[in-house]
């Protein structure tokens, strides 16, 4: 974290490169010693041992109560489809109400019909219609999955949750089993459900087959049992269909050391400009990211065939993709919302050890092992969505420069930990505020809400051309003068936008 | 918009030029807003210019016979392979080329689903490079019985538009070729289509579109003449600089006649050889902006002819005179500033530097599937972005000096016209803002590129400008007999600049990329008089002076030249038509008032990245664009504050009707969860089903109004059934600019 002090007659220079806002900070201070003195503070600050003294469990605001709720959704909800009816989310609603509206349904005309004759139904009315939706919904999928509480106490998977939704016909005895089978007992289990066909798409971990190819007749029951019913399903290994997301993690985080360090520079020669983006590799590794999504996508809503998703943990590329492609099929997670619940579904609680992954940035010394930005490599490829498609996400480009400053430090206890078990042992939940409630208070919602915000039902599958593929420029060179006249525009949009609905609500007085 | 395109030009091909477009060798495709008209051959009398036998320009390899229309024709989607080639008619004409696909369901539907590709033969940039390409398609593709044989020929526009068209029989495709070929290179001046092209305007209408720009104007708007610059009529029979226009603005000091005699022998030889204003340099600074706050002017001419002569006392004068007219400051006056300012310079590589760069980069869009690393090899190898950035630098540094520093500037390159007219015009739009307006942009393009000319005295040069640039018609020449060194993409490189900066000030500029895109390809379209001929004296009269008669192949252009007579009575201005479709070409963001659109622009060392857009691919499925919605919320809020104006006025039992008819409901609901205010659903409920839509019965329809926000009824950014992730985006790159 403390790059260099220089040292200047009685001055001294201070340079801090700053963990999550890949910048530098330069402090000059009189004295030699107090420099030293502040060096020190920063670099026992920076490496603190112990989890529980870090600042969330000390930060305590006071428009927040660490009674509020904590998180946006169980898994439990997830599988009830639950989070449809929750009735404080504004997006939600506008979600609903537009989708609800387009279904044509006799059920939907009625319930308008009845709102005309009778004013008191009218407090009912979205709540009758939201539980019929839900209901035709999870009919069908309470067929064939369950929710399993094989891990409860974490024993047979330490980085899954509590609960998982696995295929109703393989019981916990062989869960246990298939897990001994999976590479840290991250055994296959249901990530994503697609409506319109009934295909999910799965993740797990590598199959520990070994030099004698060892198999396990449990596992393929298990996903015999995904596939029931279909001819086939497919298997995608983001290990041989990318070469850039391998196991190896160091290339990711060698390849943003590097586009940070070209970021950085002050000369901007346009020469090496570019032959360093290349040379950093970080497009590249957008576009294979990007286009792996695309694939697991198109299998299961072009083709409609269920599809297993691993790597080798199965926790970082695996996560990373299944999270792209569920945002480019599935429109309840492009709200705000959604892909805030879909966060904390796919990457809070499956596992990504965020605490070894998003330790020090591009700016560390020592070379950590466990450092890897493949969260900062989700919420690059969800901003190329969001440039690509800038009508049909909910959220904002301030929402994800936000995320990823709070990977990194955050106030808040949702990064925290590795995962659910570890989080459990310190309290999370109990002694630190949840970001993602926070972001979604009235007046955070006024900024990372996307006021373009149009739902659309269809699939938005994203180009990989190079030439579709950009730096993010909001976030790489966030402390350059020029992004501030981007931000002006955004906010210049949003105005209009509100001012323009102001105006339209003011024009139709609310006469029956 | 494009229908209403498209519908001038029907009209101007069947009431104007050709009669026969009644009879029965019409073809007529019509529907509700769209009415076309394509011609047999017999009616179009620019086809029967296509006479072989009469034309020896045909390369002799092409031995096809000139055709009207050919049919079963594939047009390949390049974005999604030859799997997705649709099939139709490719009809020739002189003016347009044209694909039309001949699936009668989607005719019968309706007329926007047709596909319906036109390039104008202007556009055509090159297919005698392609022309090797016709080959047996089937044979390249392995055996494969699905995929149609035939011969290919590939399109390539100046618009960088790439079309690929496949055609069974391969004597119909060197029919095409041949065809197109000729067709691109038209040999008279009466075969270009600003000359035929005929809107359905009358004389007095005509003649106004040419005074639509006044460049006089907008001397007076930056407050010139003052006491300090003073208007000259020395060039107003362009006796002292042939390209550069009749009105010049001069230091007051500097007006004494003396200074406008020209050294040198004056020889009518040497006056070919050299471009005119290089030998009258001392004389011709002249006003390219002035900056009314720091009364620092930016002034251009070409470079100093130091030579063997020397110095020139009358140049030194003039700089002098210069700096008088900039009190308190210093001006560039001497030859060590020059030298400043050449060092500064000399980062803006010259026209061949930047054609090969061009073509690099053209091709570079054109790999069919590149990886990322080739792609970002193959933009650095080219070295686009670099020249782009130094001629934003270029124009950072003399906007600089002019509102920093308040120093006048003095700028030149070797000849004074490409790369000057590029800095000065950068500089122009970095420091007044009025060049970031649709109107002022018209201007400075008028005054900087069109009135201010280019060099037309030596043969060489009479090459260069015919075979390049902005000059189109010449441009048909120069492909034709020229030397194709000489073609370089100067106003392409001045337009992505603009382009540049409207990405990097998103607010600050009022025309949107679509305008800086129709400009485009309005200068190699020759579809209006305004960017033929070279200079303002040109343009004036297009009479030919005798010195050019002494070169002989010329006589061939000077007769044509005199039969054209005056080209203001033939052609049309470009300006009124942009002008009149200015609501499209409107950035939705721009506020007059707003901090960014004041003042100087200062883009802080640009940091360009690469990031290409292509335009005008028809068959990729449109993709969201924010500008088009915000465009529709701007002009509903427009007209939802004049009715709320109204409302007041009007006594409650006549309320006037609510054009605007967008969901309310829907409404509510956005700008609740923009707002993060609570909705209560009564409200909602009673908003949405409180009364039905009124219709409009207001004195006057806005037309442009659309029922609904944009958004809600675009199609799908891509439906279901489009191309595959793999393929996704394989789109050929046809405008360049980095992002």
């Amino acid at each position: 974290m403390i790059g260099s002090y220089i040292l200047a007659l009685n001055t001294a220079l201070l340079t801090i490169s700053c963990v999550a806002l890949i910048c530098a900070l330069h402090l000059i201070t009189p004295f030699l010693t107090t420099t030293t003195t502040l060096c020190h503070v920063f670099q026992t600050l920076s490496c603190l041992d112990s989890m529980s003294e870090l600042y969330p469990f000390f930060y305590r605001p006071s428009n927040a109560s660490l009674r509020d709720q904590w998180g946006l959704s169980s898994l439990e909800r997830h599988y009830n489809f639950h989070e449809w009816t929750n009735e404080d989310h504004v997006t939600h609603k506008v979600y609903l109400l537009s989708r609800l509206l387009r279904l044509n349904n006799p059920v939907v005309s009625k319930c308008f019909m009845q709102t005309k004759r009778n004013p008191l139904m009218l407090e009912q009315f979205p709540v009758t219609l939201i539980s019929f939706y839900i209901k035709a919904v999870t009919d069908v999928h309470h067929d064939r999955w369950r929710l399993s509480t094989v891990n409860r106490d974490f024993s047979v998977c330490p980085s899954y949750p509590q609960a998982v939704i696995v295929p109703k016909s393989t019981d916990d005895d062989m869960l246990e089993k298939v897990a001994k089978f999976r590479q840290g007992g991250r055994f296959p289990v249901l990530c994503y459900y697609h409506k319109k066909n009934g295909m999910v798409i799965m993740r797990s971990s590598q199959p520990l087959t070994g030099a004698n190819r060892k198999r396990c007749t449990e596992d393929e029951q298990l996903l015999q049992a995904v596939i029931d019913g279909s001819d086939k399903g497919y298997i995608i290994d983001t290990r041989s269909s990318q070469q850039a997301l391998q196991a190896r993690m160091t290339a990711l985080q060698e390849s943003l050391i590097k586009l940070v360090e070209a970021c950085g520079e002050e000369s901007n020669n346009m020469d090496r400009w570019l032959s360093k983006l290349e040379n950093s590799k970080w497009l590249s590794h957008v576009q294979t990211a990007l286009s792996t999504a695309g694939l697991l996508a198109e299998c299961v809503e072009r083709d409609g065939h269920s599809v297993l998703v691993h790597g080798s943990e199965g926790t970082d590329s695996t996560l990373l993709i299944s999270t792209l492609a569920q945002l480019i099929m599935d429109p309840s997670c492009r709200t705000l919302e959604g892909f805030l619940t879909l966060l904390e579904r796919e990457w809070v609680q499956a596992g990504h050890p965020f605490q070894q992954r998003c330790a020090h940035s591009a700016h560390s010394h020592a070379r950590l092992q466990q450092e890897s930005p493949v969260f900062l490599l989700l919420l690059d490829c969800v901003w190329q969505l969001w440039r690509q498609f800038p009508l049909a996400l909910g959220f904002s480009e301030a929402l994800l420069l936000r995320l990823a400053t709070e990977a990194y430090a955050s106030d808040y206890g949702t990064f925290l930990g590795n995962n659910q078990q570890e989080r459990c042992a310190l309290g999370v939940k109990e002694n630190t505020l949840c970001l993602f409630q926070a972001l979604l208070r009235p007046r955070e919602r006024d900024c990372y809400s996307n006021p373009l915000y149009e739902n659309t039902e269809l699939a938005i599958w994203p180009s990989v051309h190079p030439q579709s593929l950009q730096l993010w420029r909001g976030f790489f060179l966030r402390w350059t003068p020029q992004t501030h006249h981007l931000e002006e525009a955004q906010e210049e949009i949003r105005n209009m936008v509100i001012e323009w609905g102001k105006l339209a609500l003011s024009s139709c007085p609310a006469s029956t | 918009m494009a229908a209403q395109h498209y519908r001038v030009r029907a009209r101007h091909i069947r009431d104007g030029a050709h009669p026969d477009a009644q009879g029965n060798n019409a073809r007529h495709f019509s529907s509700r807003d769209f009415t076309f008209v394509l011609l047999s051959a017999s009616a179009l009398p620019a086809l029967s210019l296509l006479n072989p036998a009469g034309s020896s320009t045909v390369p002799a390899v092409c031995e096809g016979q000139p055709r009207e229309h050919v049919e079963n024709v594939r047009l390949l989607d390049r974005s999604s392979g030859q799997r997705k080639a649709s099939i139709g008619t490719l009809y020739l004409s002189a003016t347009h080329t044209i694909f039309v696909e001949n699936n009668p369901e989607t005719r019968k539907e309706s007329w926007s689903h047709l596909r319906f590709y036109d390039v104008n033969p202007g556009v055509l940039s090159s297919f005698a490079d392609s022309y090797p390409c016709v080959a047996q398609y089937g044979e390249q593709c392995g055996e494969d019985p699905t995929i149609p044989t035939g011969s290919q020929v590939i399109l390539r526009c100046k618009d960088f538009r790439v079309f690929q068209i496949l055609v069974p029989q391969e004597r119909d495709c060197l029919d095409v070729h041949t065809s197109l070929v000729r067709l691109s290179r038209p040999e008279k001046y009466s075969e270009l289509y600003c000359l035929s092209f005929n809107p359905n305007v009358n004389k007095e209408e005509r003649e106004e579109s040419w005074g639509f720009v006044d460049l006089t104007a907008d001397y007076k708007r930056m407050g010139l003449p003052n006491n300090l610059w003073v208007s000259t009529a020395a060039n107003s029979e362009y006796r002292v600089c042939e390209t550069y226009p009749s009105e010049l603005f001069v230091p007051k000091s500097a007006t004494p006649p003396s200074l406008w005699v020209v050294p040198g022998s004056g020889a009518e030889d040497d006056f070919l050889l050299y471009p005119t204003s290089t030998k009258i340099l001392c004389a011709c600074v002249l006003q390219s902006v002035y900056c009314v706050t720091s009364q620092a002017a930016v002034c251009r001419c070409s470079q100093p002819l130091s030579g063997f002569s020397g110095r020139c006392q009358e140049d030194e004068a003039m700089l002098q005179a210069l700096m008088k007219a900039n009190p308190g400051s210093k001006g560039y006056e001497n030859e060590d500033h020059y030298t400043n300012i050449k060092l500064h310079f000399i980062g803006i590589e010259n026209i061949h530097v930047m054609r090969s760069s061009q073509q690099k980069i053209i091709d570079v869009g054109e790999m069919r599937f590149p990886s990322m690393t080739d792609f970002l090899y193959g933009l650095e190898n080219s070295g686009w972005l670099k020249h782009i950035k130094a001629i934003l630098d270029a124009g950072l540094f003399i906007a600089r000096a002019v509102a920093d520093e308040g120093i006048s500037v003095l700028v030149h390159c070797s000849d004074g016209w490409d790369r000057t007219a590029q800095a000065c015009s950068v500089a122009s739009i970095l420091l007044d803002p009025y060049y970031r307006t649709i109107r002022g942009l018209m201007v400075l393009i008028e005054r900087d590129w069109v009135s201010f000319g280019h060099k037309f005295s030596t043969v060489e040069r009479m090459l260069c400008v015919l075979g390049s640039k902005m000059e189109l018609c010449p441009c048909r020449y120069g492909h034709l007999d020229g030397d194709p060194k000489e073609v370089s993409p100067v106003i392409d490189q001045f337009v992505e600049c603009v382009w540049q900066l409207s990405e990097q000030f998103p607010c600050a500029f009022e025309f949107n990329e679509r305008f800086l895109v129709a400009i485009h390809t309005h200068i190699y379209s020759c579809q209006y008089g305004t960017f033929l001929g070279n200079c303002q004296k040109e343009r004036r009269d297009m009479r030919v002076s005798a010195a050019f008669e002494k070169v002989s192949w010329f006589c061939n252009i000077a007769t044509l030249l005199c039969a054209v007579d005056r080209l203001g009575e033939r052609t049309h201005s470009v300006w009124p038509e942009l002008w009149k479709e200015r609501a499209q070409y409107t950035n939705p963001l721009y506020r007059a008032e707003q901090s960014q659109s004041q003042g100087v622009l200062r883009p802080n060392t640009p940091l360009l990245l690469q990031g290409l857009y292509n335009h005008a691919e028809k068959s990729t499925p449109p993709r969201q664009s924010p500008a088009d919605f915000l465009s529709t919320v701007r002009e509903e809020s427009q007209q939802l504050e004049e009715e709320l104006a109204n409302q007041q006025e009007v006594p409650p039992g006549g309320t006037p009707t609510i054009t605007w008819a967008s969901d309310k409901a829907y409404n509510t609901l956005r700008i609740a969860a923009l707002t993060g205010e609570p909705i209560t659903w009564e409200e909602v409920l009673r908003r949405r089903t409180s009364r039905p839509r009124p219709p409009h019965c207001g004195p006057d329809p806005p037309c442009l109004i659309q029922t609904q926000p944009a958004a809600l009824h675009r199609s799908p950014p891509h439906p279901a059934g489009s191309p595959s992730a793999a393929d996704l985006g394989s789109g050929v790159t046809v405008f360049f600019t980095a992002a």
